[in-house]
């Protein structure tokens, strides 16, 4: 069983067999794959085919997940729920919800017109971008299974802690008021045959990786980067396991910056061959895809500077725990 | 006909926009092609992913992106009707 599963992991996600056979293409055509440019270039072309394969197999299957959960049917199913289940479940559908930063703002107006508390609505902005099925895959083919799925559960515990206690605080008062509104309708949302759910599946992938390829690659880019180029002490000493700050470094310097979570894929590849400790790894890539400057900049729409400053600063502390956690207990991963 | 087209962040919502106009052309209707990117309009609607098309006060599609020939098969059902 763990021999199947080994296979599994090194072949078909890892795909270890293309690493092999570009390494042996390169030696063919000439180039030492040993030295930095020939290592580099191995690198970058086997880490671009492969997260984009994966990717366009993963969207595929996952859009076709997601068709069964538009925002439109999440309100719905939502207002079933109170308390805690609320911001649990909201997290859990936040998942499997395809997310675009533009829908933030009309889906958090939608859900708070709807009744549902403003901390349900943010677990699930917490969880949209951080947690992402196609994204555990890959995970779990870069970092193996274990990681991949603490990585899942404590992006949905920061996404309902977060959200949770946003609402103990009663943020709810520092959302805008749209006085313009006044009801919301509420759509039907028609069931979609197969047919349909296909259709929308093959748009969905090839949209993605139009829309995200050139984050792979920038990505991929500065993987190879540290992969090979930038020497192993650099990055020990900035993001080591010696340094105490490497998680409060990676956390700063990813909050700022989006990148789709797959471009942040190859950059934490090539940290992990580094050995940087796997929370430093986690909070940088939590960091980048969970806040942005362009998701900040489309809530300061709907929240006042207060919330949304506290949203930030709870998301943002949450990372930087959860980061020196795994550092702490990474040996029971890895 | 009023036809709105919800949604103007992305190339998406833009090209189905475009796409709408075309299909009004080729389909020769009587209609205000409008293309609404305020959130809070959108957000009335209870539409929450876009493109979203809505026709006299109607949201007849929403989160598909549409191309000509898709304005063109759900406009000329709702003009039969």
């Amino acid at each position: 069983m763990q021999v199947a599963w080994d296979f599994f992991q090194r072949q078909i996600l890892g795909m270890a067999w293309l690493n092999s056979a570009i390494g042996s293409g390169l030696i063919g055509i000439g180039l030492d794959i040993a030295g930095r440019i020939g290592a580099s270039i191995q690198f970058f072309l086997f880490d671009m085919i492969k997260i984009l394969v994966l990717l366009s197999v993963l969207i595929f299957i996952i859009s076709y997940i997601q068709s069964h959960f538009p925002p439109e049917k999440t309100k719905k199913i939502l207002g079933r729920f109170k308390g805690i289940g609320a911001n649990i479940v909201s997290a859990l559908l936040g998942t499997v919800t395809p997310f675009c930063s533009c829908s933030s703002i009309p889906i958090f107006i939608g859900f708070t017109n709807a009744g549902l508390p403003v901390g349900v609505t943010f677990s699930f902005l917490i969880s949209s971008p951080l947690v992402d099925l196609g994204a555990l895959v890959l995970l779990v083919s870069v970092f193996g299974a274990r990681i991949a799925i603490a990585y899942v559960v404590m992006g949905l515990v920061l996404a309902v802690a977060g959200g949770t206690l946003i609402d103990k605080l009663g943020m709810e008062q520092y959302v805008e008021r749209f006085n313009a509104i006044k009801k919301i309708a509420t759509i039907e949302v028609p069931e979609l045959k197969r047919k349909d759910r296909l259709l929308y599946a093959k748009e969905q992938t090839l949209e993605t990786v139009k829309r995200v390829w050139v984050y792979v690659l920038v990505g991929v880019g500065i993987g190879a980067l540290i992969h090979n180029w930038i020497p192993t002490e650099w990055i020990q000493l900035v993001l080591g396991k010696n340094n105490p700050f490497s998680v409060l470094i990676a956390t700063a310097v990813g909050i700022p910056m989006y990148a789709d979570i797959f471009g942040t894929i190859p950059v934490a590849e090539a940290l992990f061959f580094k050995e940087v400790g796997v929370g430093t790894i986690l909070s940088f890539m939590m960091a980048v895809t969970a806040l942005s400057l362009p998701s900040m900049i489309m809530l300061k729409k709907v929240l006042k500077t207060k919330l949304l400053v506290t949203f930030i600063g709870i998301v943002s502390v949450g990372i930087i725990v959860i980061g020196y956690t795994f550092n702490a207990l990474g040996f029971l991963f890895v | 006909m009023t036809i709105k087209v919800l949604g103007a962040c992305c190339r998406k919502s833009k090209e189905t926009f475009e796409n709408t106009k075309l299909a009004i052309q080729q389909l020769g209707l009587e209609a205000t092609v409008e293309n609404i990117g305020d959130m809070a309009e959108i957000a009335s609607y209870g539409v929450m992913t876009t493109p979203a098309l809505v026709i006299d006060d109607q949201v007849v599609s929403f989160g598909k992106f549409l191309s000509k020939d898709d304005a063109v098969k759900i406009i000329s059902k709702i003009a039969r009707q």
